[in-house]
């Protein structure tokens, strides 16, 4: 097998195109792929659409330098924060552009990534019943269940079909087998769903320590196209057993972008300005590793053995 | 006599206080995760939580979350899964109750968290559903929590982000939503309950330091009195203490 370790400028050159759709952001607020937003925003990729659940600040973040045409999701904004400023802006003000916002809920768009991941023409849900996110969005279809004889609306939701999808992660082996622990949000229906995945990995290990718990596995190797080394390439959201979330970093962003002069000059100085994530890593210094957790709780060894 | 508390105290209190023992809660951020804490150490120890994230817990997570898939809230968990399978819990009518927030909510307990103005012509683009939509739509009992403003209690809203009881009577029923609605509103200043046959909100009970005239000058509709209008009642000395031991450095108190 061939390894597919490659560096993060690489990855995101080569696997990501303008006018892709790419999931940044399955894990809710964990596990955010943050180096990866930042090195689309230095390479000036453009029209994408950004799909996630919530992304956190990711969204607000390309939006606001021009990478994205249109967002798929459930929620746009700052979590520590509340709104999102680049995202009001583009969508009140055409500033830096128009941008397109294809709305769901959080479970309808589990669903069609779920519908994208086993090929399923459709999936019909009953929890968009009542919201008028089935008007605004005609990716959902409000129609009468053809198995009932009663009265019984239900929702379709129309499969969605990333063309690349981002993951941090704790560990991977140098061929995309990687482990995931934690809450994970839509990874493993974004994962199955689209057509290549990129990893960014916190840790390199050997293909050993990933098969020796297959179940913590979400979705298999052949999917990952680029395997990236980025240690805390979620920064600064939070990574399970690994890194907490900078909750300052998220309220900085929240203040600085309210003006779009603020969003400017922070871009400057924490994207702009740095070739890579290294660079990122040394301005951060102590704050990073305060951020580092040191504690463990480590979990039980399951046994694998076959005789 | 009660102890001093500050009015998110008092909300998240009252908050607690619509979980029963033993149910399944969406819990969400906030006031509501903080809530739950106060509900497991007083009357309801054997309540579940859920987080949208794919998290389930037993016990309240040990250091304070900014954010509900912070490590502390992962350490511990009964179950660490994926969204879709929390959801789908929720989905086939295994949640009892869900706490939502939002930005605008109408006589009927529909909430606007997308589209001030409505998606045609907006005024304002807010965040989105998030997981609210779904909570709305199939949690058993829905509870919102929202600031108690004229602008933001409306007659109508100009989007339906998160069902509560469309446009009343049996309509929600009609458009296929089996069971739930909601079941309180509690704000800054009261707590609204529906009542009558079309399940408008009305006034359930009055905040201390606040009274029903001020209270129906900030709603944007004529808010009726519920026939069991009260004042709500204060924190006791064990709920103030459950708080406390929970809100260990006073983010809720002032």
């Amino acid at each position: 097998m061939k390894s597919k370790l490659v560096s993060l400028k690489e990855a995101v050159r080569d696997v990501i195109k303008d006018g892709d759709r790419v999931v940044i952001g399955a894990g809710l607020e964990h596990a955010i792929p943050f180096a990866v937003t930042f090195e689309l925003i230095r390479q000036g990729k453009r029209n994408l659409d950004l799909i996630a659940p919530i992304s956190d600040a990711s969204a607000d973040m390309l939006i606001g330098a021009g990478c994205a045409s249109s967002v798929t999701g459930a929620w746009v904004g700052n979590v520590s924060g509340g709104l999102g400023h680049n995202y009001r802006r583009a969508m009140e003000q055409s500033i830096p552009h128009p941008l397109k916002v294809n709305d769901f809920s959080n479970f309808s768009l589990a669903m069609a990534l779920m519908a994208g991941a086993y090929g399923m023409p459709f999936v019909p849900v009953r929890s968009l019943l009542g919201s008028d996110i089935t008007q605004s969005n005609p990716d959902h279809r409000l129609l009468q269940n053809p198995l009932s004889d009663e009265s019984d609306p239900v929702v379709l939701v129309k499969p969605l079909l990333p063309d690349v999808a981002v993951f941090s992660v704790p560990r991977s082996d140098i061929f995309g087998n990687a482990h995931h622990w934690g809450s994970l949000g839509v990874t493993q229906e974004a994962g199955l769903a689209a057509r290549k995945v990129i990893l960014l990995a916190d840790e390199i290990v050997d293909t050993s320590i990933i098969s020796s718990d297959p179940n913590r596995v979400l979705f298999p190797g052949f999917k990952v196209v680029a395997v990236v080394h980025e240690p805390a390439g979620q920064y600064p959201s939070p990574l399970t057993g690994c890194w907490r979330r900078d909750n300052a970093f998220f309220n900085d962003y929240h203040q600085h972008s309210r003006q779009r002069d603020g969003y400017l000059s922070w871009l400057d100085e924490w994207v702009l300005s740095l070739p890579d994530h290294a660079s990122l890593r040394a301005k951060l210094g102590g704050r990073l590793s305060d951020l580092r957790i040191k504690g463990q709780a480590f979990s039980a060894p399951a046994n694998f053995a076959s005789a | 006599m009660a102890a001093a508390f500050s009015t998110q105290e008092l909300m998240i209190i009252a908050s607690a206080r619509e979980i029963q023992d033993g149910e399944v809660v969406f819990v969400g951020m906030r006031l509501p995760i903080t809530a739950f804490g106060v509900a497991r150490l007083t009357h309801a120890p054997n309540a579940v939580g859920l987080f949208e994230c794919g998290i389930l817990r037993n016990e309240p997570a040990k250091d304070m979350l900014y954010t509900m898939s912070d490590p502390p809230n992962q350490q511990d968990a009964a179950w660490c899964t994926g969204t879709a399978q929390v959801m789908g819990l929720l989905q086939g009518g295994q949640v009892d109750a869900g706490f939502i927030g939002g930005a605008e909510i109408d006589r009927f307990g529909n909430i606007n968290t997308s589209y001030i103005g409505g998606h045609r012509q907006m005024k304002t683009k807010l965040p989105g559903s998030g997981g609210a939509a779904d909570i709305a739509a199939m949690s058993k009992r829905l509870l919102a929590i929202m600031n108690h403003e004229p602008h933001r209690l409306v007659r109508r809203v100009g989007y339906v982000t998160s069902p509560g009881g469309l446009d009343g009577g049996t309509s929600r029923r009609k458009a296929g939503l089996a069971w739930g609605g909601t079941a309180a509103v509690i704000t800054d200043r009261a707590i609204l309950k529906p009542h009558g046959e079309e399940g408008e909100l009305h006034l359930f009970s009055v905040h201390p330091g606040h009274t029903a005239d001020e209270i129906k000058a900030h709603t944007g509709w004529e808010l009726k009195d519920h026939p069991l209008l009260a004042p709500t009642p204060e924190p006791s000395a064990l709920e103030m203490d459950a708080l406390h031991a929970i809100d260990k450095d006073g983010f809720w108190r002032s």
